[in-house]
């Protein structure tokens, strides 16, 4: 297995009287798919927060590549977030500017100043995404799954070593959805990238993961292959994959 | 609760509110002097705060003016001392009413506008996309303003206080038969070159109250929509109670170095 990249130790958030993490620890390793799967509000967005140092836990250790970035100030956290990029689970795309400035706008931020290989970059990565043609269009004026694929964009135009994907393909048709998918496969393939995406989207799940890890109670619950998923006989991950909730009509 | 630990806790919050001003303004100045500006943002904040501004600016200190001379005037006309109403009205916009109002307006035009665009981004999560980003939301949104407001405000205070005193001069020449020569006369000889420059010095640092004010409250909103108002609110409240306390102030200590109607 490769080496380790990201590596969560203990996290525990709390905010307010609600514990969200409670000693959450996991290992990223280089080049992996890694899917997080999670009760809605468990905190995983939380969680995706503090690798890039948004957030900072109240105890545990966020290691990335032997620092630790968990006591960093907010001026020594850019090398960390040039190497991890974030597509946030609502897109947070920057309303003030058309479609095209946003995605141009990491290009511009890491110093590009040729604006034919700026509208070149964008136009590509917006092909990439089925977003061709949309470039002068406002955020508020999409869609929500549009949004998404913007912020998609925005996150890979200026590629990262690392991915984080809060749920990529919620709130997408299924076609758009195995775009998405093969994307992400792809950003691995192509450029090596490690990403961690969190989704609900169990068919999302099986084509992209190298390994899911089950965010439970705020804890790592469960983490294995997808086939150590699909066989597993744990009664939590089981009705997580089968979609049970015990309740009675 | 006893009214000491009442006392004692909004003391405190006070403190903790001056301290966060403070690091904001240190993080500020430390990243323009660092020399992390862009221009192109400043040029446009420019074009926001100062262009846009010029209206309210002109027609508050053109009516100011006017109704000033006015009552100046009937008071003065009392005493036979109609000719010293140019003088009055001249030293009062420079020193006093000038950079007043231009930074009450200024408070409540621009600074809510800042605290409502940057609480919106704050609520929205783009400031955190902006960080994610690895672009220090300071840098990209606080240096560009503050920038823009050092620039602006003294040049709108300029303005408030020229269209002031012609407005001035045309009420009390045109409308109140004040004879034009003395109204003159009198103006240039009691109004100096201190009484502007001490304009332009309550300019700028009504600018830096009043934009880290406002971005303070945007940086810092949360609860939404809600949120959002409520910073817009405070940010206007706070910051044009500041700008007359701090008014105040720098009249005594600039008095010191500036004494009016002495030389
Ligand atoms: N800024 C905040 N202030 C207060 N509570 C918060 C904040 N951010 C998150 N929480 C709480 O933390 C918990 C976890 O939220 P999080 O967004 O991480 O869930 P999630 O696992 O991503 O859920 P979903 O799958 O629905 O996106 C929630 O109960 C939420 O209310
Ligand atoms: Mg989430």
């Amino acid at each position: 297995m490769s080496a380790v990249l990201i590596d969560v130790q203990d996290l525990v958030q709390q905010i307010g009287a609600q514990q969200i993490l409670r000693g959450f620890s996991i290992q990223v390793h280089q080049g992996e798919t890694l899917v997080l799967l999670g009760k809605s509000g468990g905190g995983k967005s939380v969680f995706l927060r503090h690798l890039i140092g948004l957030m900072k836990p109240v105890s545990g250790r966020v290691i990335v590549e032997g620092t630790d970035i968990s006591g960093l100030g907010e001026r020594e956290l850019e090398w960390v977030r040039r190497k991890i990029g974030m597509v946030f689970q609502d897109g947070a795309l920057f309303d003030s500017m058309s479609v095209f400035e946003n995605v141009a706008f990491p290009l511009r931020e890491r110093g590009e100043r040729d604006e034919k290989k700026i509208a070149g970059k964008v136009r590509e990565t917006l092909a990439l995404v089925n977003m061709t043609g949309h470039e002068k269009k406002m955020p508020v004026n999409l869609s929500g799954g549009m949004r998404k694929r913007v912020a998609l964009a925005r996150a890979i135009v200026s590629p990262p070593d690392v991915i984080l994907y809060d749920e990529p393909t919620a709130g997408l048709d299924p076609i758009v959805s195995d775009s998405i998918n093969r994307l992400i496969r792809r950003m691995q393939r192509q450029l090596s990238a490690t990403s961690i995406v969190v989704t609900h989207d169990m068919t999302s799940c099986y084509h992209i993961a190298d390994r899911v890890a089950l965010l439970n109670e705020g804890r790592l619950h469960f983490c294995g292959t997808v086939d150590e998923l699909k066989n597993t006989t744990d009664p939590v991950v089981r009705d997580f994959i089968d979609g049970r909730s015990h309740e009675v009509d | 609760m006893n009214p000491i630990a009442l006392l004692g806790g909004a003391f405190l919050g006070f403190c903790a509110y001056l301290g966060q001003l403070a690091e904001l303004a240190g993080e500020t100045f430390r990243s323009i002097f660092a020399g992390r500006i862009r221009l192109g943002l400043v040029l446009r904040q420019i074009s926001h705060i100062g262009f846009g501004s010029q209206m309210v600016v002109i027609v508050t200190g053109a009516f100011t003016g006017a109704v000033f001379t006015a009552q100046t005037f009937f008071q003065f006309s009392r005493l036979n001392m109609e000719s010293a109403v140019g003088p009055v009205i001249s030293v009062a916009m420079c020193r006093e009413l000038g950079p007043v109002l231009t930074g009450l307006m200024v408070a409540g035009r621009v600074g809510a506008a800042m605290t409502a665009e940057l609480g919106t981004m704050k609520v929205t999560q783009q400031i955190d996309a902006l960080r994610a980003l690895a672009v220090h939301p300071v840098d990209y949104l606080v240096v560009p303003r503050t920038i823009a407001m050092l620039i602006s405000l003294p040049l709108l205070v300029g303005e408030c206080i020229f269209f002031g005193i012609v407005a001035a001069y045309l009420v009390a020449t045109k409308i109140l038969g004040v004879g034009a020569p003395y109204y003159l006369l009198n103006m240039y000889k009691f109004t100096e070159a201190e009484d502007i420059f001490m304009g332009v010095i309550k300019g700028l640092v009504f600018a830096v109250i009043i934009v880290l004010v406002s971005c303070r409250e945007g940086l810092n909103a949360r609860d939404g929509a809600v949120g959002v108002g409520r910073a817009t609110t405070e940010a206007v409240v706070i910051g044009s109670l500041s700008v007359l306390i701090a008014n105040f102030f720098l009249t005594m200590a600039l008095n010191i170095f500036f004494p009016a109607g002495v030389s």
